[in-house]
Protein backbone atom coordinates (compact mmCIF):
# COMPACT_ATOMS: atom_id res chain seq x y z
CA UNK A 1 0.00 0.00 0.00
CA UNK A 2 1.73 3.53 -1.23
CA UNK A 3 2.02 5.85 1.79
CA UNK A 4 0.66 9.85 1.28
CA UNK A 5 3.93 11.71 -0.25
CA UNK A 6 4.94 14.87 2.36
CA UNK A 7 3.81 18.22 1.88
CA UNK A 8 5.84 20.46 3.97
CA UNK A 9 3.56 23.43 5.62
CA UNK A 10 0.18 24.68 7.96
CA UNK A 11 -2.84 22.63 7.19
CA UNK A 12 -5.87 23.63 8.70
CA UNK A 13 -6.42 21.30 11.61
CA UNK A 14 -10.08 20.48 10.45
CA UNK A 15 -8.96 18.49 7.57
CA UNK A 16 -7.16 16.27 9.94
CA UNK A 17 -8.58 16.48 13.82
CA UNK A 18 -12.59 17.49 13.20
CA UNK A 19 -14.39 14.29 12.65
CA UNK A 20 -18.35 14.50 13.16
CA UNK A 21 -18.50 11.02 11.61
CA UNK A 22 -16.00 9.16 14.61
CA UNK A 23 -18.16 7.27 17.04
CA UNK A 24 -16.21 7.17 19.97
CA UNK A 25 -14.62 3.58 21.16
CA UNK A 26 -15.39 2.37 24.91
CA UNK A 27 -11.68 2.53 25.34
CA UNK A 28 -11.38 6.16 24.65
CA UNK A 29 -10.97 8.80 26.91
CA UNK A 30 -13.36 11.83 26.27
CA UNK A 31 -13.09 15.00 26.95
CA UNK A 32 -15.29 17.99 27.01
CA UNK A 33 -13.90 21.41 26.32
CA UNK A 34 -15.86 24.72 26.90
CA UNK A 35 -14.13 26.63 23.79
CA UNK A 36 -13.92 30.49 23.97
CA UNK A 37 -12.60 31.38 20.62
CA UNK A 38 -10.94 34.52 19.21
CA UNK A 39 -13.01 36.32 16.88
CA UNK A 40 -14.06 35.01 13.50
CA UNK A 41 -12.21 31.22 13.91
CA UNK A 42 -15.11 28.99 12.99
CA UNK A 43 -16.02 26.59 15.61
CA UNK A 44 -14.82 23.62 13.66
CA UNK A 45 -11.23 24.94 13.24
CA UNK A 46 -10.92 25.68 16.94
CA UNK A 47 -12.23 22.85 17.92
CA UNK A 48 -9.80 20.56 15.82
CA UNK A 49 -6.81 22.96 17.03
CA UNK A 50 -7.71 21.64 20.73
CA UNK A 51 -7.79 18.27 19.64
CA UNK A 52 -4.69 18.29 17.85
CA UNK A 53 -2.80 20.50 20.37
CA UNK A 54 -3.86 17.85 23.55
CA UNK A 55 -3.15 14.98 21.73
CA UNK A 56 -0.19 14.08 18.61
CA UNK A 57 0.04 17.45 16.63
CA UNK A 58 2.00 20.95 15.99
CA UNK A 59 1.30 24.21 14.20
CA UNK A 60 3.17 22.67 11.53
CA UNK A 61 3.54 19.80 9.15
CA UNK A 62 6.47 17.45 9.76
CA UNK A 63 8.28 14.82 7.88
CA UNK A 64 8.04 12.35 11.16
CA UNK A 65 4.55 12.18 10.76
CA UNK A 66 5.04 9.83 7.88
CA UNK A 67 7.02 7.67 9.57
CA UNK A 68 3.77 6.86 12.29
CA UNK A 69 0.27 5.77 11.94
CA UNK A 70 -1.01 9.57 12.64
CA UNK A 71 -4.42 8.68 11.64
CA UNK A 72 -4.56 6.30 14.54
CA UNK A 73 -2.73 8.17 17.16
CA UNK A 74 -4.83 11.18 16.90
CA UNK A 75 -7.59 12.97 19.33
CA UNK A 76 -10.30 13.32 17.47
CA UNK A 77 -13.35 16.66 17.72
CA UNK A 78 -16.16 14.80 17.29
CA UNK A 79 -18.88 16.85 18.38
CA UNK A 80 -19.59 20.26 18.86
CA UNK A 81 -22.84 21.67 20.93
CA UNK A 82 -23.90 25.41 21.95
CA UNK A 83 -23.46 26.33 25.84
CA UNK A 84 -26.97 27.21 26.90
CA UNK A 85 -26.88 30.53 28.07
CA UNK A 86 -23.76 31.80 27.06
CA UNK A 87 -22.94 32.19 22.82
CA UNK A 88 -19.44 33.40 24.11
CA UNK A 89 -18.35 29.83 23.85
CA UNK A 90 -19.24 26.23 23.13
CA UNK A 91 -18.76 22.92 23.78
CA UNK A 92 -16.12 20.67 22.22
CA UNK A 93 -15.91 16.82 22.43
CA UNK A 94 -13.09 15.07 21.50
CA UNK A 95 -11.87 11.05 21.99
CA UNK A 96 -8.27 10.01 22.67
CA UNK A 97 -7.24 6.99 22.09
CA UNK A 98 -5.90 4.97 24.82
CA UNK A 99 -2.88 3.94 23.89
CA UNK A 100 -1.48 7.99 24.19
CA UNK A 101 -1.69 7.65 27.86
CA UNK A 102 0.73 5.72 30.19
CA UNK A 103 -1.16 3.23 32.51
CA UNK A 104 -2.24 4.89 35.91
CA UNK A 105 -1.17 8.12 35.54
CA UNK A 106 -2.98 10.93 35.79
CA UNK A 107 0.43 13.18 35.40
CA UNK A 108 0.32 11.87 32.02
CA UNK A 109 -3.01 12.70 31.12
CA UNK A 110 -3.10 16.04 32.47
CA UNK A 111 0.25 16.91 30.32
CA UNK A 112 -1.97 16.40 27.74
CA UNK A 113 -5.11 17.67 28.15
CA UNK A 114 -4.47 20.53 29.75
CA UNK A 115 -1.17 21.87 28.53
CA UNK A 116 0.24 23.65 25.81
CA UNK A 117 -3.50 23.67 24.82
CA UNK A 118 -4.64 26.11 27.27
CA UNK A 119 -2.16 28.76 25.95
CA UNK A 120 -2.87 28.20 22.61
CA UNK A 121 -3.42 31.57 20.84
CA UNK A 122 -6.56 31.01 18.69
CA UNK A 123 -8.20 31.15 22.16
CA UNK A 124 -9.72 33.53 24.00
CA UNK A 125 -10.34 31.13 27.22
CA UNK A 126 -10.28 27.11 27.48
CA UNK A 127 -12.18 24.90 30.18
CA UNK A 128 -11.95 21.47 30.93
CA UNK A 129 -15.47 20.42 31.79
CA UNK A 130 -15.49 16.50 31.78
CA UNK A 131 -13.05 13.57 31.44
CA UNK A 132 -15.27 10.08 30.53
CA UNK A 133 -12.14 7.89 31.56
CA UNK A 134 -12.67 4.32 30.45
CA UNK A 135 -12.83 1.31 32.88
CA UNK A 136 -9.83 0.14 31.05
CA UNK A 137 -7.81 2.97 32.25
CA UNK A 138 -9.71 3.00 35.55
CA UNK A 139 -8.02 -0.58 35.92
CA UNK A 140 -4.99 0.37 35.58
CA UNK A 141 -4.89 3.49 38.76
CA UNK A 142 -4.54 2.42 42.15
CA UNK A 143 -7.54 4.53 43.42
CA UNK A 144 -8.30 5.26 47.04
CA UNK A 145 -5.49 3.43 49.35
CA UNK A 146 -9.04 1.79 51.38
CA UNK A 147 -12.56 3.14 50.55
CA UNK A 148 -15.69 3.77 52.39
CA UNK A 149 -16.73 0.22 53.84
CA UNK A 150 -12.87 -0.18 55.49
CA UNK A 151 -13.06 3.35 56.29
CA UNK A 152 -16.22 2.25 58.23
CA UNK A 153 -14.34 -1.03 59.46
CA UNK A 154 -11.33 0.79 60.73
CA UNK A 155 -12.58 3.62 62.58
CA UNK A 156 -15.90 1.63 63.58
CA UNK A 157 -18.38 4.26 62.41
CA UNK A 158 -21.54 3.01 61.09
CA UNK A 159 -25.01 4.23 60.14
CA UNK A 160 -24.25 8.16 60.76
CA UNK A 161 -21.85 10.75 59.02
CA UNK A 162 -18.86 11.26 60.75
CA UNK A 163 -17.76 14.25 62.25
CA UNK A 164 -14.38 16.40 62.04
CA UNK A 165 -12.81 19.32 63.34
CA UNK A 166 -9.81 21.56 61.69
CA UNK A 167 -8.29 23.34 64.73
CA UNK A 168 -7.81 26.82 64.85
CA UNK A 169 -5.49 29.10 64.68
CA UNK A 170 -4.59 27.96 61.52
CA UNK A 171 -0.70 28.51 62.36
CA UNK A 172 1.15 29.68 65.43
CA UNK A 173 -0.30 27.27 68.07
CA UNK A 174 2.88 25.59 69.89
CA UNK A 175 2.53 21.60 69.53
CA UNK A 176 1.45 21.13 73.36
CA UNK A 177 -1.42 23.68 72.80
CA UNK A 178 -2.73 21.98 69.45
CA UNK A 179 -2.72 18.61 70.74
CA UNK A 180 -5.01 20.51 73.58
CA UNK A 181 -7.35 22.25 71.15
CA UNK A 182 -7.56 18.34 69.91
CA UNK A 183 -7.74 16.37 72.56
CA UNK A 184 -10.84 18.73 74.23
CA UNK A 185 -12.56 17.81 70.23
CA UNK A 186 -12.22 14.26 70.34
CA UNK A 187 -13.11 13.67 74.11
CA UNK A 188 -16.65 16.03 73.35
CA UNK A 189 -17.57 13.11 70.76
CA UNK A 190 -15.84 13.79 67.70
CA UNK A 191 -14.44 11.09 65.42
CA UNK A 192 -11.35 13.27 63.74
CA UNK A 193 -9.65 16.79 64.04
CA UNK A 194 -7.63 18.21 61.19
CA UNK A 195 -4.26 19.44 60.55
CA UNK A 196 -5.32 22.68 58.77
CA UNK A 197 -3.79 22.29 55.25
CA UNK A 198 -0.79 25.08 55.53
CA UNK A 199 0.18 23.11 58.80
CA UNK A 200 3.26 21.57 57.67
CA UNK A 201 6.21 22.10 59.39
CA UNK A 202 6.71 25.86 60.14
CA UNK A 203 9.61 26.65 62.92
CA UNK A 204 6.43 27.44 66.10
CA UNK A 205 5.35 23.85 65.43
CA UNK A 206 7.47 21.53 63.86
CA UNK A 207 5.68 18.36 62.27
CA UNK A 208 7.08 15.41 64.79
CA UNK A 209 6.36 17.52 67.95
CA UNK A 210 2.82 17.97 66.59
CA UNK A 211 2.72 14.33 65.30
CA UNK A 212 3.31 12.86 69.23
CA UNK A 213 1.08 15.33 71.23
CA UNK A 214 -1.57 14.68 68.70
CA UNK A 215 -1.24 11.22 69.34
CA UNK A 216 -1.66 11.52 72.85
CA UNK A 217 -4.74 13.11 72.59
CA UNK A 218 -6.34 10.68 70.17
CA UNK A 219 -5.58 7.32 73.30
CA UNK A 220 -6.70 9.68 75.75
CA UNK A 221 -10.18 10.57 74.47
CA UNK A 222 -10.14 6.83 73.07
CA UNK A 223 -10.28 5.79 76.67
CA UNK A 224 -12.23 8.37 77.82
CA UNK A 225 -15.11 7.97 75.33
CA UNK A 226 -14.44 4.21 74.73
CA UNK A 227 -14.63 4.93 71.30
CA UNK A 228 -12.24 5.32 68.06
CA UNK A 229 -10.78 8.65 66.79
CA UNK A 230 -8.54 9.73 64.36
CA UNK A 231 -6.42 13.02 64.03
CA UNK A 232 -5.53 13.74 60.08
CA UNK A 233 -2.06 14.89 60.36
CA UNK A 234 -0.95 16.41 57.76
CA UNK A 235 2.29 14.73 55.53
CA UNK A 236 2.38 17.61 53.08
CA UNK A 237 5.87 18.59 52.88
CA UNK A 238 8.70 20.51 50.00
CA UNK A 239 9.72 16.92 49.11
CA UNK A 240 8.61 13.32 48.52
CA UNK A 241 11.01 11.98 50.58
CA UNK A 242 10.12 13.90 53.35
CA UNK A 243 6.48 13.42 52.88
CA UNK A 244 7.18 9.48 52.90
CA UNK A 245 9.04 10.02 56.03
CA UNK A 246 6.66 11.95 58.01
CA UNK A 247 4.32 9.20 56.62
CA UNK A 248 6.26 6.34 58.28
CA UNK A 249 6.34 7.84 61.29
CA UNK A 250 2.80 8.21 61.83
CA UNK A 251 2.67 4.95 60.99
CA UNK A 252 4.75 4.07 63.58
CA UNK A 253 3.09 5.94 66.44
CA UNK A 254 -0.31 4.52 65.25
CA UNK A 255 -2.33 7.19 63.92
CA UNK A 256 -5.31 5.74 61.74
CA UNK A 257 -5.03 8.34 59.53
CA UNK A 258 -2.53 10.95 57.47
CA UNK A 259 -3.56 13.89 55.40
CA UNK A 260 -1.83 14.77 52.23
CA UNK A 261 -2.54 18.23 49.76
CA UNK A 262 -2.83 16.91 46.20
CA UNK A 263 -3.02 20.04 43.91
CA UNK A 264 -0.23 21.78 45.63
CA UNK A 265 1.83 18.69 46.55
CA UNK A 266 1.39 17.28 42.96
CA UNK A 267 0.03 14.08 41.66
CA UNK A 268 3.01 12.26 41.54
CA UNK A 269 3.27 12.47 45.03
CA UNK A 270 -0.17 12.08 45.93
CA UNK A 271 -0.35 8.80 43.84
CA UNK A 272 3.07 7.54 45.65
CA UNK A 273 1.41 8.10 49.06
CA UNK A 274 -1.92 6.94 48.31
CA UNK A 275 -0.15 3.48 47.29
CA UNK A 276 1.79 3.45 49.96
CA UNK A 277 -1.05 4.07 52.15
CA UNK A 278 -3.14 1.20 50.69
CA UNK A 279 0.18 -0.92 51.48
CA UNK A 280 0.38 0.34 55.20
CA UNK A 281 -3.16 0.12 56.16
CA UNK A 282 -3.38 3.93 56.84
CA UNK A 283 -6.22 6.21 55.54
CA UNK A 284 -5.83 9.48 53.57
CA UNK A 285 -7.15 12.30 53.90
CA UNK A 286 -7.14 14.94 50.79
CA UNK A 287 -6.85 18.49 51.01
CA UNK A 288 -7.56 20.82 47.57
CA UNK A 289 -5.81 24.06 48.87
CA UNK A 290 -5.20 25.65 45.08
CA UNK A 291 -8.50 24.15 43.36
CA UNK A 292 -10.69 27.86 43.24
CA UNK A 293 -7.38 29.02 41.06
CA UNK A 294 -8.27 26.41 39.15
CA UNK A 295 -12.29 25.64 39.03
CA UNK A 296 -13.48 28.74 39.71
CA UNK A 297 -13.59 30.58 36.35
CA UNK A 298 -16.63 29.66 34.70
CA UNK A 299 -14.91 29.90 30.84
CA UNK A 300 -11.22 28.97 32.12
CA UNK A 301 -9.40 26.90 33.67
CA UNK A 302 -10.62 22.65 34.99
CA UNK A 303 -13.65 22.40 36.86
CA UNK A 304 -13.74 20.45 39.59
CA UNK A 305 -15.85 17.34 38.51
CA UNK A 306 -12.63 16.07 36.92
CA UNK A 307 -9.68 17.12 39.88
CA UNK A 308 -12.67 14.68 41.32
CA UNK A 309 -12.14 12.32 38.96
CA UNK A 310 -8.18 12.76 38.99
CA UNK A 311 -8.24 12.49 43.00
CA UNK A 312 -10.28 9.06 42.82
CA UNK A 313 -7.28 7.87 40.44
CA UNK A 314 -5.10 9.02 41.87
CA UNK A 315 -6.10 8.25 45.71
CA UNK A 316 -8.00 9.89 48.58
CA UNK A 317 -9.98 8.10 51.43
CA UNK A 318 -11.41 11.59 52.07
CA UNK A 319 -11.90 14.61 49.45
CA UNK A 320 -12.98 18.59 50.38
CA UNK A 321 -15.94 18.33 48.37
CA UNK A 322 -17.55 22.49 49.14
CA UNK A 323 -20.71 22.27 51.82
CA UNK A 324 -23.59 23.97 49.88
CA UNK A 325 -24.56 25.61 52.58
CA UNK A 326 -21.45 27.14 54.25
CA UNK A 327 -19.14 30.09 53.76
CA UNK A 328 -17.56 28.50 50.42
CA UNK A 329 -18.53 28.66 46.81
CA UNK A 330 -20.37 25.95 45.15
CA UNK A 331 -23.77 25.64 43.72
CA UNK A 332 -26.43 22.69 44.81
CA UNK A 333 -26.85 20.12 41.95
CA UNK A 334 -23.32 20.38 40.94
CA UNK A 335 -21.66 19.21 44.21
CA UNK A 336 -24.23 16.51 44.09
CA UNK A 337 -22.62 16.02 40.47
CA UNK A 338 -19.35 15.48 42.11
CA UNK A 339 -20.19 13.63 45.11
CA UNK A 340 -21.76 10.95 43.16
CA UNK A 341 -18.54 10.90 41.22
CA UNK A 342 -16.38 10.34 44.58
CA UNK A 343 -18.72 7.68 45.79
CA UNK A 344 -20.52 6.03 43.22
CA UNK A 345 -19.46 2.84 40.88
CA UNK A 346 -21.47 4.25 37.89
CA UNK A 347 -22.95 7.65 37.15
CA UNK A 348 -24.90 8.29 34.45
CA UNK A 349 -24.49 11.31 32.58
CA UNK A 350 -26.69 14.35 33.47
CA UNK A 351 -26.32 17.69 32.16
CA UNK A 352 -28.96 18.97 35.14
CA UNK A 353 -25.74 18.04 37.37
CA UNK A 354 -23.13 19.49 34.65
CA UNK A 355 -22.16 15.60 34.19
CA UNK A 356 -21.31 14.72 30.53
CA UNK A 357 -20.32 11.61 30.27
CA UNK A 358 -21.29 8.19 31.78
CA UNK A 359 -18.51 7.41 33.96
CA UNK A 360 -18.13 3.23 34.94
CA UNK A 361 -15.96 2.93 38.63
CA UNK A 362 -16.01 -1.00 38.18
CA UNK A 363 -14.98 -1.97 41.19
CA UNK A 364 -12.46 1.19 42.05
CA UNK A 365 -13.32 1.79 46.23
CA UNK A 366 -15.35 5.13 46.86
CA UNK A 367 -14.04 8.30 48.50
CA UNK A 368 -15.87 9.78 51.02
CA UNK A 369 -16.81 13.43 50.33
CA UNK A 370 -15.72 16.27 53.17
CA UNK A 371 -17.99 18.85 53.89
CA UNK A 372 -16.22 21.57 55.66
CA UNK A 373 -16.00 25.51 55.67
CA UNK A 374 -18.28 27.78 57.56
CA UNK A 375 -20.64 25.58 58.90
CA UNK A 376 -22.58 25.18 62.35
CA UNK A 377 -25.45 23.36 64.46
CA UNK A 378 -28.15 25.01 62.64
CA UNK A 379 -26.86 23.64 59.15
CA UNK A 380 -26.79 20.12 60.34
CA UNK A 381 -29.95 19.03 59.01
CA UNK A 382 -29.25 20.14 55.60
CA UNK A 383 -25.51 18.99 55.69
CA UNK A 384 -27.36 15.14 56.96
CA UNK A 385 -30.11 15.64 53.80
CA UNK A 386 -27.58 16.46 51.12
CA UNK A 387 -24.49 13.75 52.38
CA UNK A 388 -26.02 11.47 53.79
CA UNK A 389 -23.80 8.78 55.88
CA UNK A 390 -21.27 8.67 54.10
CA UNK A 391 -19.84 11.59 54.59
CA UNK A 392 -17.49 13.16 57.03
CA UNK A 393 -19.25 16.91 57.94
CA UNK A 394 -16.28 19.00 59.59
CA UNK A 395 -16.86 21.84 61.72
CA UNK A 396 -13.47 24.16 62.98
CA UNK A 397 -15.06 27.54 64.35
CA UNK A 398 -18.18 25.90 64.71
CA UNK A 399 -16.69 23.73 67.24
CA UNK A 400 -13.86 25.51 68.78
CA UNK A 401 -15.91 28.53 69.02
CA UNK A 402 -18.77 27.47 71.49
CA UNK A 403 -18.52 29.87 74.26
CA UNK A 404 -17.76 26.93 76.66
CA UNK A 405 -15.26 25.46 74.53
CA UNK A 406 -14.10 22.95 72.17
CA UNK A 407 -15.48 19.75 73.88
CA UNK A 408 -18.95 21.47 74.31
CA UNK A 409 -18.55 22.68 70.96
CA UNK A 410 -17.92 18.73 70.28
CA UNK A 411 -20.99 17.32 71.72
CA UNK A 412 -23.10 19.82 70.58
CA UNK A 413 -22.72 18.54 66.88
CA UNK A 414 -22.38 15.45 67.93
CA UNK A 415 -25.79 15.78 69.53
CA UNK A 416 -27.24 17.47 66.34
CA UNK A 417 -26.11 14.96 63.77
CA UNK A 418 -27.78 12.02 66.29
CA UNK A 419 -30.96 13.79 66.29
CA UNK A 420 -30.94 14.34 62.72
CA UNK A 421 -30.19 10.57 61.63
CA UNK A 422 -32.46 9.67 63.89
CA UNK A 423 -35.58 11.90 62.59
CA UNK A 424 -33.76 11.10 58.73
CA UNK A 425 -34.48 7.06 59.97
CA UNK A 426 -38.28 7.74 61.13
CA UNK A 427 -39.10 9.56 57.66
CA UNK A 428 -39.22 13.56 58.70
CA UNK A 429 -38.31 15.93 56.16
CA UNK A 430 -34.89 17.38 58.16
CA UNK A 431 -34.68 20.43 55.72
CA UNK A 432 -38.21 21.63 56.46
CA UNK A 433 -38.50 20.26 60.40
CA UNK A 434 -34.65 21.03 61.06
CA UNK A 435 -35.36 23.60 63.62
CA UNK A 436 -37.61 21.19 65.71
CA UNK A 437 -35.73 18.46 65.65
CA UNK A 438 -32.54 20.84 67.12
CA UNK A 439 -34.87 22.17 69.41
CA UNK A 440 -35.96 18.78 70.83
CA UNK A 441 -32.30 17.25 71.07
CA UNK A 442 -31.22 20.48 73.02
CA UNK A 443 -33.74 19.47 75.42
CA UNK A 444 -31.71 17.08 76.65
CA UNK A 445 -28.40 18.80 75.46
CA UNK A 446 -27.35 22.14 77.13
CA UNK A 447 -24.11 22.34 75.03
CA UNK A 448 -26.38 22.21 72.11
CA UNK A 449 -28.61 24.44 73.19
CA UNK A 450 -25.68 27.05 73.83
CA UNK A 451 -24.58 26.27 70.37
CA UNK A 452 -28.07 27.18 68.99
CA UNK A 453 -27.90 30.45 70.82
CA UNK A 454 -24.55 31.20 69.49
CA UNK A 455 -24.89 31.09 65.95
CA UNK A 456 -28.81 31.46 65.28
CA UNK A 457 -28.27 35.05 63.40
CA UNK A 458 -25.30 33.84 60.78
CA UNK A 459 -26.25 32.81 57.35
CA UNK A 460 -24.49 32.98 54.30
CA UNK A 461 -26.51 34.00 51.46
CA UNK A 462 -23.67 35.26 48.70
CA UNK A 463 -24.69 34.57 45.13
CA UNK A 464 -22.61 31.95 43.78
CA UNK A 465 -19.61 32.82 40.54
CA UNK A 466 -19.32 29.66 38.74
CA UNK A 467 -23.08 28.12 37.87
CA UNK A 468 -24.10 25.90 36.53
CA UNK A 469 -24.78 26.26 32.23
CA UNK A 470 -28.21 26.18 32.02
CA UNK A 471 -30.27 29.35 30.40
CA UNK A 472 -30.01 31.87 33.02
CA UNK A 473 -29.63 34.90 30.82
CA UNK B 1 -17.39 32.89 84.08
CA UNK B 2 -20.16 31.98 86.20
CA UNK B 3 -22.49 30.86 83.54
CA UNK B 4 -20.01 28.87 81.69
CA UNK B 5 -20.42 25.18 82.24
CA UNK B 6 -18.15 22.55 82.90
CA UNK B 7 -17.81 19.82 79.92
CA UNK B 8 -18.18 16.24 82.65
CA UNK B 9 -15.79 13.82 81.01
CA UNK B 10 -13.04 11.62 82.64
CA UNK B 11 -11.20 8.41 82.93
CA UNK B 12 -12.36 7.78 86.24
CA UNK B 13 -15.96 8.65 85.55
CA UNK B 14 -17.65 5.38 83.64
CA UNK B 15 -20.87 7.64 82.40
CA UNK B 16 -18.35 8.83 80.02
CA UNK B 17 -17.57 6.13 77.82
CA UNK B 18 -20.06 6.12 74.95
CA UNK B 19 -20.98 3.36 72.06
CA UNK B 20 -20.96 5.01 68.75
CA UNK B 21 -24.41 5.79 67.33
CA UNK B 22 -27.13 7.38 69.04
CA UNK B 23 -25.30 7.19 72.17
CA UNK B 24 -24.71 11.19 72.87
CA UNK B 25 -28.64 10.70 72.46
CA UNK B 26 -30.92 9.99 75.37
CA UNK B 27 -32.05 6.05 75.55
CA UNK B 28 -34.42 5.46 72.94
CA UNK B 29 -38.36 4.39 74.07
CA UNK B 30 -39.65 1.29 73.29
CA UNK B 31 -41.54 3.45 70.19
CA UNK B 32 -38.66 5.10 69.13
CA UNK B 33 -36.59 1.78 68.77
CA UNK B 34 -39.18 0.15 67.11
CA UNK B 35 -39.60 3.13 64.36
CA UNK B 36 -35.31 2.71 64.17
CA UNK B 37 -36.38 -1.23 63.18
CA UNK B 38 -38.52 -0.09 60.78
CA UNK B 39 -36.20 2.03 59.01
CA UNK B 40 -33.26 -0.76 58.86
CA UNK B 41 -36.18 -3.05 56.95
CA UNK B 42 -37.31 -0.89 54.54
CA UNK B 43 -33.46 -0.66 53.62
CA UNK B 44 -33.16 -4.04 52.70
CA UNK B 45 -30.74 -4.96 55.21
CA UNK B 46 -30.31 -8.13 57.30
CA UNK B 47 -30.72 -7.70 60.92
CA UNK B 48 -28.14 -8.72 63.42
CA UNK B 49 -28.14 -8.90 66.76
CA UNK B 50 -25.03 -8.99 69.12
CA UNK B 51 -23.65 -8.08 72.71
CA UNK B 52 -20.68 -7.81 74.59
CA UNK B 53 -19.93 -6.84 78.05
CA UNK B 54 -19.16 -3.20 78.49
CA UNK B 55 -16.20 -3.55 79.58
CA UNK B 56 -14.77 -5.13 75.97
CA UNK B 57 -16.79 -2.86 74.26
CA UNK B 58 -14.30 -1.27 72.04
CA UNK B 59 -13.74 -4.97 70.31
CA UNK B 60 -14.48 -5.09 66.73
CA UNK B 61 -16.30 -9.00 67.27
CA UNK B 62 -18.74 -8.21 70.14
CA UNK B 63 -20.47 -11.80 70.67
CA UNK B 64 -23.48 -12.94 67.99
CA UNK B 65 -26.73 -13.60 69.22
CA UNK B 66 -27.46 -16.52 67.39
CA UNK B 67 -27.15 -15.76 63.31
CA UNK B 68 -28.12 -12.72 61.65
CA UNK B 69 -31.74 -12.67 61.14
CA UNK B 70 -31.01 -12.74 57.05
CA UNK B 71 -33.96 -12.06 55.17
CA UNK B 72 -36.35 -11.25 58.26
CA UNK B 73 -39.08 -8.17 57.93
CA UNK B 74 -40.97 -8.44 61.36
CA UNK B 75 -40.63 -6.34 63.22
CA UNK B 76 -42.26 -7.74 66.36
CA UNK B 77 -39.94 -10.78 65.51
CA UNK B 78 -36.24 -8.76 65.50
CA UNK B 79 -37.47 -7.01 68.74
CA UNK B 80 -38.68 -10.40 70.47
CA UNK B 81 -34.61 -12.08 69.78
CA UNK B 82 -33.27 -8.39 71.07
CA UNK B 83 -35.55 -9.09 74.31
CA UNK B 84 -33.95 -12.86 74.63
CA UNK B 85 -31.00 -11.33 74.13
CA UNK B 86 -31.20 -8.93 76.69
CA UNK B 87 -32.64 -11.40 78.81
CA UNK B 88 -30.04 -13.72 78.82
CA UNK B 89 -27.12 -11.07 78.80
CA UNK B 90 -28.72 -8.61 81.40
CA UNK B 91 -25.26 -6.44 82.27
CA UNK B 92 -24.29 -6.35 78.30
CA UNK B 93 -24.69 -3.52 75.77
CA UNK B 94 -26.96 -5.35 72.90
CA UNK B 95 -26.56 -3.39 69.40
CA UNK B 96 -28.89 -3.86 66.93
CA UNK B 97 -26.71 -3.97 62.93
CA UNK B 98 -27.95 -3.81 59.54
CA UNK B 99 -25.81 -5.87 57.77
CA UNK B 100 -25.76 -4.30 54.09
CA UNK B 101 -24.67 -7.07 51.75
CA UNK B 102 -24.12 -5.14 48.94
CA UNK B 103 -21.89 -2.58 50.57
CA UNK B 104 -20.62 -5.28 52.71
CA UNK B 105 -21.34 -2.85 55.52
CA UNK B 106 -23.60 -2.12 58.02
CA UNK B 107 -26.08 0.20 57.01
CA UNK B 108 -26.85 0.78 60.79
CA UNK B 109 -25.62 0.11 64.36
CA UNK B 110 -27.26 1.56 67.42
CA UNK B 111 -27.08 -0.16 70.89
CA UNK B 112 -30.62 -0.90 72.01
CA UNK B 113 -29.79 -1.85 75.35
CA UNK B 114 -27.10 -0.30 77.32
CA UNK B 115 -25.11 -1.87 80.18
CA UNK B 116 -23.87 -0.37 83.00
CA UNK B 117 -20.31 1.15 81.34
CA UNK B 118 -16.97 1.06 83.37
Amino acid sequence: MAGNKYNAGVKEYRETYWMPEYTPKDTDILACFKITPQDGVPREEVAAAVAAESSTGTWTTVWTDLLTDLDYYKGRAYAIEDVPGDDTCFYAFIAYPLDLFEEGSIVNVLTSLVGNVFGFKALRALRLEDIRFPIAYVMTCNGPPQGIQVERDIMNKYGRPMLGCTIKPKLGLSAKNYGRACYEGLRGGLDFTKDDENVNSQPFMRWRHRFDFVMEAIHKAEAETGERKGHYLNVTAPTADEMMKRAEYAKEIGAPIIMHDYLTGGFSANTQLAQWCQNNGMLLHIHRAMHAVLDRNPHHGIHFRVLTKCLRLSGGDHLHSGTVVGKLEGDREATLGWIDIMRESFIKEDRSRGIFFDQDWGAMPGVIPVASGGIHVWHMPALVNIFGDDSVLQFGGGTLGHPWGNAAGAAANRVAVEACVEARNMGRELEKEGKDILNSAAKHSPELKMAMETWKEIKFEFDTVDKLDVAHK
Amino acid sequence: MSDMQDYKSSLSEASSRKFETFSYLPAMTAEQTRVQIEYVVSKGWNPGIEHTEPENAMSNYWYMWKLPMFGETDVDAILAEIENCHKAHPDNHVRLLGFDNFKQSAGASMVIYRGKTV
